[in-house]
């Protein structure tokens, strides 16, 4: 494998809140390889947003290390910050809020390239233009405002937003959540096509595993701001070994009914721990159909249990 | 743009106050030219009734002054008072509340502190200490009126940044690179404006009064002629010559009114999701 597009290493991310510490994300290490798509899964409020973010650096992040290209950006300052911007940036999930209201798309468009000076304004208006081209935007609304368009419409303008600098990986955090279902499967699809034209690398972050199934080369599963599985795409849609992740694939909705009445039901009982307490040991305990006490008194690493196969869970084994 | 003005001209009040604020403009653009001779000249026999004489149709105060010269320049001095109190407000008060609501935090504790502490003196008292202090004049007059004002401003526009900071186009304009100067400005100030600016008419007529009252006490700039010194002249003869009180009254009264009528048009104008019920 060539070298990593991202690194991240022990990345934590605490917010100090009147309640008390927050550990939203608490020692995450993983790579992205360039061209590579890496689905990033878990419940609401598991932590994928705030990866996201800190790995974006939109945040200072407690602990860890994020490199970017093999360069370090964790401790970067803002203004040393900017050169890597560039290399690195995100589509967000609410596309009504993700757009200047103000300005128009065209001008949205531009001030990535404005702020980091490419360009005499001819040619970022090329630009600006080929760029809403390739999203499936007609020139016409790049003189318009974001209320004038549909949610869908709005989404691939942060998407054109996001490939001004010619990113070489792309952090779509829920691009898709705030969609109409019909009109999902044509962002989804414009992703693919970006990915596939610009050599993009994208960290796909979704709460629906369908979604991350259909665009991922591996997928990551997070529970309660740590990561509980990793695996190729394949391997997790087949044969998941982390209990949790057995539950997620539980409650996804099996087309087959063949596939379905061979699949043993393993529901999640109860809701997400606090972040604020997570729960000693291995934090899945609480809800773990086959916990047993000494589960409370170790964290399991993750480990390797086949080539690319990562599980963090002290009870099951690999093949 | 256009929504706009349809929606604004829709509302026949605030059409009414517009009209009347353009009387006033037009009084103070005018007074040159009609009244080329200082307001402060006695050019009549003291005590004429508004009527009685054609030349000097809202009649002359104690002194033989023309109230009508008077309401034509002191239109002038009170709209450039309340104007220009109102950018310096405006100006103190925006960036404050920018700066606090941006960065929160320390910044915007500290930041806070000083406001409320502006807030504790009752505006028109402190407005009173500030221009005793330093010598009524219109400089003085106006930066008195700015200083006393900017707290709800400063109020106003940092809770607008807070919710608008944690909006994700800012955190899109981070990831760009952007510095914070081009991110204030550029990007959540312009999105903040509608409020401030419904803020700032009103503020307008609030400064109007309040160098009324600065003036009625005494306290005006001993220079120039507002509504509020002619008030204030007429105070002592208010029981046999009320109209030298009455007509510059009037004035003030009208021209606060039209810019509330104002304000409140902008306001439903720039905010329709409130209005369509
Ligand atoms: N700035 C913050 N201050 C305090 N707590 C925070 C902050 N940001 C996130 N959190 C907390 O961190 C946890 C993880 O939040 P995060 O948004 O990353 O979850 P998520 O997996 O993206 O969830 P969702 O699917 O709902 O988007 C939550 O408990 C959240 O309340
Ligand atoms: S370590 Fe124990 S509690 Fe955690 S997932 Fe494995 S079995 Fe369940
Ligand atoms: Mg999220």
């Amino acid at each position: 494998m060539s070298s990593p597009i991202l690194s991240l290493s022990e990345l934590a991310m605490h917010f100090p809140t009147r309640a008390g510490l927050v550990r939203a994300v608490d020692g995450v290490s993983i790579d992205i390889a360039p061209g590579e798509t890496v689905g990033l899964v878990g419940e609401s409020g598991c932590g994928k947003s705030t990866l996201g973010k800190t790995a974006m650096r939109l945040t200072r992040p407690t602990a860890g290390s994020i490199r970017l290209d093999g360069h370090e950006i964790s401790d970067l300052s803002r203004s040393a910050l900017r050169p890597w911007r560039s290399k690195l940036q995100m589509v967000f999930q609410d596309p009504y809020a993700s757009l200047n209201p103000r300005l128009t798309v065209g001008r949205t468009l531009e001030e990535p390239l404005i702020v980091h000076g490419r360009g005499t304004a001819a040619e970022r208006r090329d630009r600006v233009r080929w760029l809403a081209d390739k999203v499936g935007l007609r020139p016409e609304a790049l003189q318009r405002h974001p209320h004038e368009f549909s949610g869908g419409q709005r989404q691939r303008i942060g998407i054109a937003r996001a490939l001004a600098l010619e990113p070489k990986l792309v952090i779509c955090d829920e691009p898709v959540s705030a969609l109409d279902v019909s009109v999902r499967a044509q962002v989804i699809n414009l992703l693919m096509d970006l990915k596939r034209d610009l050599g993009l690398a994208y960290l796909f972050i979704s709460h629906d595993l369908s979604v991350v199934e259909h665009v991922s080369d591996r997928i990551a599963v997070m529970y309660l701001g740590k990561l509980v599985e990793i695996a190729d795409r394949r391997t997790l849609w087949t044969r998941p070994l982390h209990p949790y992740t057995q539950a997620l694939m539980a409650a996804v909705p099996v087309a087959d009914p063949a596939k379905a009445a061979d699949r043993r039901p393993v529901l999640l009982e109860g809701d997400l721990p606090s972040p604020l307490d997570p729960p000693s040991g291995c934090r899945f305990r609480t809800r773990c159909p086959i916990a047993v006490p000494q589960c409370a008194e170790r964290e399991p690493p993750l480990r390797p249990l086949a080539p690319g196969h990562f599980v963090a869970c002290d009870r099951v084994a690999g093949t | 743009m256009k929504d706009f003005l349809r929606r604004f001209a829709r509302n026949k009040a605030a059409i009414g106050g517009v009209v009347i604020l353009l009387v006033v403009i037009a009084l103070a653009l005018l007074a040159p030219v009609l009244y080329p001779d200082s307001p402060w000249d006695m050019v009549a026999e003291p005590f004429l009734v508004p009527g009685a004489d054609r030349a000097h149709p809202l009649g002359s105060d104690m002194m033989g002054r023309d109230l009508a010269a008077g309401i034509f320049h002191g239109a002038r001095v009170s709209l450039v008072i309340g104007i220009v109190a109102t950018l310096v407000a405006l100006a103190v008060g925006v960036t404050i509340g920018a700066i606090a609501g941006y960065y929160g935090g320390w910044v915007d504790n500290a930041l806070m502190r000083v406001t409320e502490l502006f807030q504790t003196i009752p505006a028109f008292i402190f407005a009173i200490v500030l221009v005793s202090i330093f010598q009524p004049s219109v400089t003085s007059i106006v930066l008195a009126i700015g200083t006393v004002s900017w707290p709800p401003v400063a109020r106003l526009t940092r809770s607008e940044f807070l919710t608008l900071r944690s909006r994700e186009f800012v955190q899109a304009c981070i990831t760009i690179g952007m510095g914070d100067l081009r991110i204030i400005v550029l990007h959540v100030l312009p999105n903040a404006l509608a409020p401030i600016i419904v803020t700032g008419s009103l503020m307008v007529a609030t400064a109007i009064l309040t160098e009324a009252g600065l003036a009625f006490l005494g306290l005006g700039d001993p220079n120039v002629m507002s509504w509020g010194t002619i008030i204030g002249a007429g105070r002592d003869v208010l029981r046999t010559a009320a109209y030298v009180t009455a007509i510059p009254g009037i004035a003030i009264l009208l021209t606060v009114l039209a810019l509330n009528l104002v304000g409140e048009g902008l306001n439903d104008a720039l905010n329709p999701k409130l209005k369509n019920r």
